[in-house]
């Protein structure tokens, strides 16, 4: 069907809405102002050169890439078994199993923050990395179990059948077909992962202390006390890595889908 | 929950932290905030997207898998990032209030940051990827030979719209709606940040009883409080979507 050009442009008109805050930011990191205000008085990349000499945001960046890497190998570990089993037998408490583990996705992460905190306090938990990666898994897993559920529902069930009939066992079924054939929505699902985790910032702000903090709660903690070219760089840095990771999502199994 | 008489958690259950906190007029107002925030950025988010998904799914322009990118991508982009973005843009300093003085409409800069308004604004960009994706899905159910049918019948395009699209829309707009409504009262890094200290809902009130006051009684009444909201939510919409289905 056609479309009007009233309807174009307002349209139009939207997307420069969604993407205002994106756009501004971006032009923003290139103000040399010691605060940001619009339009700026120089312009400069200051405040990319400020942000690599501060050890602050350096030291919490390589805190949360840390994180983010062992959520994702967590989640693969347990996440991957999890879906074969919940697809491929069926047992008691199958169902509860899948809504235990589907479930953080619904849940604020307010609550599951303070949860997590009243439960961790006593565990001496607070401000080390296991509880961070605990804590992260605990919202992660959910899109890497449904990736991988949906891939393993999907498999032709005739694949399995002919190597089985051929004499592979079935533990090299589920290592040389199985898996194998799921790996793009494991790296879909995998990506997805490591950004929830680098981005998550509610739970965090819970389980985090002096001695451990992670970057998204320096930038939170910084954001609050004035508008820095500095963290306007930053986001542009956490930007690109999202958009590396949707290029990544959309070339393996379409971002719409991914994000479902 | 447990007791504390002077701070320190004991073991004894207790209901006293429920009605001290169903009995203060404050609390109450926060709850009654929550609702009034989600169900005010639930309404801009559906409104604004509503014409985004529309357009792409009637449009046949070969823009179309770049703009639906476009549209889903700053889900990806972390919460704080963007309300960022909206600190710089609807702060004094910004370039809404810069445009507005320079063109002489505005003698003082107009106050959108650190109020409710721009935790409004804010929220409902950050929430319209997640209504629109809402939307499209349901719009994937909708045959466009319906549209045709009705145009061939004679209907006129507004009567086509309201009529036959809009109806057979329901489904993604109530998934949508569900789904913005939860985001929105549960929000917190868009209230604490962009509110300035001055929005109170229930999951800044959370995270200010947990962490700052350090009353986590409180803190766990404020949360199921929430969840409790979210749960009548989610029924109330269910038992709608079923009755509009019966229509």
């Amino acid at each position: 069907m056609k479309t009007s050009m009233i309807q174009r442009l307002a349209v139009a008109a939207l997307y420069l809405f969604l993407l205002a805050p994106i756009l501004l930011t971006i032009a923003m990191s290139f103000s040399n102002d010691p605060v940001i205000a619009f339009p700026a008085d120089s312009w400069g990349i200051g405040a990319y050169v400020a942000l690599m000499q501060n050890q602050q945001f350096t030291a919490a960046f390589g805190v949360s890439f840390v994180i983010a890497v062992a959520v994702v190998l967590l989640c693969i570990a347990a996440g991957v078994p999890a879906a074969y089993a919940i697809v491929f037998h069926s047992f008691p408490g199958r169902d509860a199993l899948l809504l235990m583990l589907t479930a953080p996705l619904l849940l604020p992460t307010i609550v599951l923050g303070l949860a997590l905190l009243l439960v961790f306090i006593k565990l001496k938990l607070i401000a080390t990395y296991f509880g961070l990666v605990i804590g992260h898994s605990v919202v992660a897993l959910p899109y890497l179990m449904r990736m991988a559920i949906t891939a393993f529902e999907n498999l032709p069930p005739e694949l399995s059948n002919a190597a089985a009939t051929l004499g592979a066992s079935p533990y090299q079924v589920v290592l040389r077909i199985k898996l194998p054939l799921i790996r793009r929505a494991i790296l879909a699902g995998s990506t997805i992962v490591f950004l929830v985790s680098f981005d998550e910032v509610v739970i965090s702000l819970f389980l985090v202390g002096p001695r451990l903090t992670t970057l998204p709660i320096e930038v939170f903690n910084h954001v609050g006390l004035r508008a820095d070219p500095q963290v306007a760089a930053l986001s542009v840095i956490l930007v690109l890595l999202s958009l590396a990771i949707v290029l990544i999502l959309e070339r393996t199994v379409g971002l719409a889908k991914a994000l479902k | 929950m447990k007791a504390e008489p002077s701070g320190v958690l004991t073991n004894m259950w207790t209901t006293q932290n429920y009605v001290a906190f169903l009995s203060d007029t404050f609390s109450l107002w926060i709850v009654g905030r929550t609702i009034w925030l989600g169900s005010l950025v639930t309404a801009l988010a559906l409104i604004l997207s509503y014409p985004i998904a529309l357009f792409l799914f009637r449009t046949e322009s070969r823009w179309r898998g770049v703009l639906s990118v476009l549209l889903i991508s700053p889900l990806l982009v972390s919460s704080v990032v963007r309300t960022f973005g909206w600190m710089i843009m609807l702060g004094d300093h910004g370039p809404v209030n810069a445009m507005l003085l320079g063109f002489g409409l505005l003698q003082h800069p107009m106050n959108i940051s650190n109020n409710f308004t721009g935790v409004v604004i804010a929220l409902t960009e950050i929430l319209m990827p997640y209504m629109a994706l809402a939307l499209l899905s349901g719009f994937g159910r909708v045959d466009p030979a319906c549209e045709e049918a009705a145009a061939t019948l004679g209907a006129p395009p507004w009567s086509r719209f309201w009529r036959v699209t809009l109806p057979l829309s329901l489904p993604g707009i109530a998934l949508g709606v569900l789904i913005c409504f939860a985001l929105a009262m549960s929000s917190f890094v868009t209230p604490q940040l962009l509110g300035g200290g001055r929005v109170f809902v229930l999951a800044t009130e959370v995270y200010d009883s947990a962490m700052v006051s350090l009353n986590w009684p409180r803190a766990a009444v404020q949360s199921v409080c929430l969840l409790t909201l979210l749960l009548l939510a989610l029924a109330g919409l269910n038992r709608l979507t079923k009755s509009l289905a019966r229509l």
